[in-house]
């Protein structure tokens, strides 16, 4: 049977409905004032962007909202959306030291969106592009967070930044791609505005490689950053994967950021193959958008699978159903239509080796199936735009961990297109990275000036913020104080 | 963006956060880091005759899980030679020559006092404070405190002061006085620049129920300390309103005692300080906390439509009267919100037990209230009897939730009245005495 949309508006609305709603100012009041205001904080080290989370948590407790958000993008123009889509437990508050003392550790992300809403909902300008310019141009290749990260540093730096995106609006996987209830595209479009008012050109609906060429690019600017993500879900390889109800995570996503929520079709018996966070995302929201039954189906076990334990917790709150050491052989079809999937059993061997289990075959009823195996990498578009450019095994871009650089000298990578795919805020901090190694190839300075050294021990810290903020002491003035 | 500059009675500043003198101000070494961090002027430790510190000096008073609310110390003047001193402030003013360094001096006799001041002017510094505040170690000697609280020895020791001075001079006063304006008035007499407060309050923080014995703990000893933090800021704001209003004082204010953060700051400017120092805010987390402080206060100027700091200056000071001339007939009662009321009943238990049996605990469906958030069905609900209320405000200071409980005004329809109108009406005849509350 056709698939169709199954909520009314109203209840489609309440479903998908941020779950972690925003804070009250007491709450946030009372939560900041938790916080211990560490001095070389461990969050602001486990951080990709190193935002100084103390200094933003205080400002929290002062009443000092605005300055707050200043120190937030300041180090992270995606702070709004990296506040509500972090995997916070694994980064910032994985790292508190709270943690060691009473278990819970203080709500980062939460606290982190209180600020930066304070300033996206009351239209606070917090930016304006500086004044002093160097003359040099960037293209940025694809809008997403890595480009975006990477041109608000870009114009920070004085450097103009033009970013080329083939969709009709930027923001990356933040517009498109991110759970709904986690984030909307409204908090995305408003961050992609904060980056305009730095004085960054975003030109839309233009495709690198079709509507204009790499020479061409290379002709107007002196250098190219790119942020262009990955392709497409992987392919299942399976009979009746042609069907019309076999959909790829990324598109049922798309639909419902694209689409009012009760238009988007949705199976009564949907089938999720993958164990990925994409995976746990995609069930979780035909669940919200009102499937019977959504299930996961993967290939190993439960502990084996890659989502993070707080989105199988979330899956399994909502309702989502697990079927674990199974793969699909063939979609089944009636009336060319889907009607279920045919699986076989695995089993892992003493030495974890996954095996099929011969003559397991059953068959598992479904109308739906998503497939969520993983995005390939740009590898085919890449060759054919920049054929000289290095890539890894893996066909993600190799570049320079620190400075973003590739092997083409005036070429500079970040964001999942390089690092295979990760997080919103690791794209962030590379892009922030390139345009500090942009500024140095620019101009053979670093982008860093001194750090305060107030904010510093007085022992050479590591860096900050994986790298991000290498504190440059200042040595002479520490010699003739002591 | 507001400008922040100030100039405290001839001494000016970038801005007007200063380190107060204390181990915060103790070596040139600090003192950068606070120039660094954004700090726009520091006072630098007391200096004077060598002194000898006991190790343990600390102490301080928790509450319910907040550290340090209240600190207390039992240290003395630097233990730092004035050599090195010295030479370490001729040093940071020739790095940091827009900030403000003023030297702190605390000695005896006059040809002392004269040294003292000479050399600090020679190291360049903007000006000094004389600490006639210190209230413990110092005072024994017949310095510190034992100076501040006799407003005729401060003024024979300003007198020696101005006789040398080519630089401004602030006086730092005690609080261990009855009536702060005394000394006040005594530095104002013997010519001195400005006046800062307060200095630290005498004070024992907590005792040992094992040893028997107050901490900070000394072999079996313990002695009376100073009392600063956060737990002092209202009796510095007290002393420091009661110095700007006074008209026989009439000297610029370097407000100090528990400031933490821009809102503690512009409270103190507001009523009458052109400055602000800090100490044990900075002992607590560092010399960073001043970013918030300058940018806090920055964003409040422009928010409030004052260009600059020193439109703040004093800006609350008229708004504080005596008592006798407050309005009788100003009237306002507590009403809550029971759409956010949680349920506690801590306003109900406070007015009855200690105050004014102004609350009713009545069933939540008879008065069409219905359920708040986490409250149970049937739950009884605090009610406020109006015509009981007398409007005291204790209610909505005891609930937890904000702006729950609010204090609502009340139009009486009466013309507004003081005690001393009231006493002079019943004495004519124009009216009745109010007959007492029953
Ligand atoms: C379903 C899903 C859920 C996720 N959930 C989370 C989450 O909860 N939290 C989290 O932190 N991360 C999450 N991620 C990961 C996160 O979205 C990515 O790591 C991040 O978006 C990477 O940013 P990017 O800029 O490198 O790439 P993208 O966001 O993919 O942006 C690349 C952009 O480049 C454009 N582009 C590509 N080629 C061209 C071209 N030739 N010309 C012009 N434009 C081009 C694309 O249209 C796209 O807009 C999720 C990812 C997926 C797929
Ligand atoms: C440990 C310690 C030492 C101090 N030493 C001095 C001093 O040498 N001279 C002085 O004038 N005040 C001294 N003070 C007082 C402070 O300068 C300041 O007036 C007081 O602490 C109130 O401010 P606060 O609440 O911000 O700490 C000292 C305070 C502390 C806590
Ligand atoms: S580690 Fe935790 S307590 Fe310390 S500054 Fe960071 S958030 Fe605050
Ligand atoms: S604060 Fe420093 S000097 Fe004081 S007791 Fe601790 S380690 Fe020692
Ligand atoms: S104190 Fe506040 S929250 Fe508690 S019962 Fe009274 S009104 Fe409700």
């Amino acid at each position: 049977m056709e698939i169709r949309p199954i909520l009314d508006p109203e209840t489609a609305t309440r479903n998908m409905a941020e779950i972690e709603p925003k804070y009250s100012p007491q709450e946030a009041v009372t939560e900041a004032n938790r916080c211990l205001y560490c001095f070389d904080a461990p969050c602001i080290r486990a951080c990709p962007t190193g935002i100084d989370i103390p200094a933003f948590i205080k400002k929290i407790a002062t009443g000092n909202i605005t300055g707050s958000a200043r120190t937030i993008l300041s180090a992270n123009i995606l702070g709004a959306s990296c506040a509500r889509v972090c995997p916070t437990s694994v980064l910032c508050e994985g790292a508190c030291v709270l943690l060691d003392r009473d278990q819970q550790p203080i709500k980062i992300g939460r606290l982190q969106r209180y600020a930066t809403d304070h300033v996206l909902d009351d239209n606070i300008n917090l930016f304006s592009p500086p004044t002093k310019k160097s003359g040099k141009r960037v293209a940025l290749i694809g809008g997403g967070p890595a480009s975006l990260g990477c041109a608000a540093e870009l114009a920070l730096l004085g450097h103009e930044a033009v970013i080329f995106e083939k969709k009709p609006e930027a923001g990356g996987l933040n517009t498109y791609g991110i759970a709904y209830y986690k984030l909307t595209p409204e908090v995305s479009l408003k961050e992609v505005e904060l980056v305009k008012q730095l004085g960054v050109e975003i030109r839309t609906g233009v495709e690198v490689g079709r509507d204009i060429t790499i020479p061409e690019l290379e002709k107007e600017f002196d250098a190219l950053f790119l942020g262009v993500g990955l392709g497409s879900t992987l392919r299942l390889d399976i009979p009746g994967e042609e069907l019309p109800e076999v959909v790829e995570a990324l598109h049922f996503i798309d639909d419902i950021h694209t689409k009012p929520l009760h238009e988007v079709a949705v199976g009564k018996r949907v089938a999720v193959i993958g164990c990925g966070n994409t995976a746990i995302d995609a069930v979780t929201q035909a669940k919200r958008l009102g499937a019977a039954h959504a299930t996961i189906i993967y290939r190993r076990g439960e502990r084996d699978m890659p989502a993070y334990v707080y989105e199988y917790e979330l899956a399994k709150q909502d309702g989502a159903e697990f079927v674990f050491y199974a793969i699909p052989e063939a979609v089944l079809e009636r009336d060319g239509h889907v009607c279920g999937l045919r699986l076989v059993r695995t089993e892992m061997d003493a030495q974890r080796n996954l095996r099929v289990i011969p003559d397991s075959a059953f068959d598992f009823p479904c109308d739906m199936v998503i497939k969520a195996l993983g995005q390939e990498k740009m590898t085919a578009m890449l060759d054919h735009l920049l054929p000289g450019l290095d890539l890894a095994d893996n066909g993600t871009i190799r570049r320079d961990d620190q400075t973003g650089q590739t092997n083409i000298p005036h070429v500079f990578a970040g964001g999942d297109a390089a690092n295979g795919g990760s997080e919103v805020v690791n794209a962030v901090g590379e892009g922030k990275k390139a345009a500090r190694g942009m500024h140095r190839f620019f101009s053979q300075q670093e982008a860093t000036g001194p750090i305060q050294w107030s904010r510093m021990g007085v022992v050479d810290a590591p860096p900050y913020g994986a790298g991000l903020d290498a504190p440059v002491r200042v040595q002479e003035t520490a010699t003739s104080f002591r | 963006m507001a400008d922040l500059s100030v100039n405290l009675g001839g001494i000016s500043s970038p801005n007007p956060f200063w380190v107060a003198s204390a181990p915060p101000s103790n070596t040139g070494y600090q003192c950068h880091r606070a120039f660094e961090a954004g700090w726009g002027g520091v006072v630098w430790k007391t200096l004077g005759e060598a002194i000898v510190n006991v190790s343990s000096r600390y102490s301080s008073l928790d509450l319910n899980g907040n550290r340090m609310v209240g600190f207390n110390n039992i240290e003395l003047i630097t233990d730092r030679s004035p050599e090195v001193n010295f030479r370490e402030i001729k040093e940071c003013k020739e790095r940091w020559p827009n900030h403000a360094i003023v030297v702190s001096l605390m000695t005896d006799t006059r040809e002392s006092w004269h040294e003292y001041v000479k050399r600090s002017m020679d190291a360049g510094a903007d000006g000094v404070e004389l600490n006639f505040g210190c209230p413990h170690g110092m005072c024994e000697r017949g310095m510190g405190s034992a100076v501040g609280q006799n407003p005729d020895v401060i003024e024979t020791i300003v007198g020696w002061v101005m006789e040398v001075t080519q630089i401004p001079v602030i006086v730092k006063l005690t609080p261990n006085i009855t009536n702060i304006t005394y000394p006040a008035r005594s530095a104002r007499r013997s010519g001195a620049n400005a006046i800062s407060l307060i200095n630290t309050i005498n004070s024992i923080t907590q005792v040992d129920l094992d040893r028997l014995c107050p901490e900070p703990y000394v072999a079996g000893k313990s002695t009376s300390g100073g009392y600063c933090g956060p737990a002092v800021k209202p009796i510095a704001l007290n002393m420091v309103q009661q110095c700007a209003a006074d008209p026989e004082v009439k000297l610029p204010i370097s407000g100090i005692g528990g400031i933490q953060n821009w809102k503690d700051a512009a409270e103190f400017i507001a009523l009458g300080a052109t400055n602000v120092q800090v100490c044990t805010a900075i002992m607590h987390y560092g010399f960073r906390i001043v970013e918030d402080m300058i940018e806090g206060l920055n964003d409040y100027l422009d928010r409030s439509g004052m260009a600059s700091v020193t439109e703040l200056i004093g800006r609350a000071v008229p708004t504080i009267d005596r008592w006798e001339n407050l309005d009788l007939n100003y009237k306002r009662i507590a009403k809550i919100d029971y759409d956010t009321c949680i349920g506690c009943n801590l306003c109900y238990i406070a007015c009855e037990d200690g105050a004014h049996q102004a609350i009713a605990l009545v069933d939540p469906d008879a008065e069409g209230i219905g359920e708040g958030p986490g409250r149970l069905p049937g739950k009884a609900v605090p009610k406020i009897k109006e015509d009981e209320c007398v409007g005291c405000n204790l209610c909505s200071l005891v609930c937890p939730v904000d702006g729950c409980i609010d204090m609502i005004d009340i139009d009486t329809g009466k013309e507004p009245m003081s005690w001393t109108q009231y006493q002079e009406r019943v004495a004519s005849g124009d009216m009745e005495p109010i007959p007492p509350h029953q």
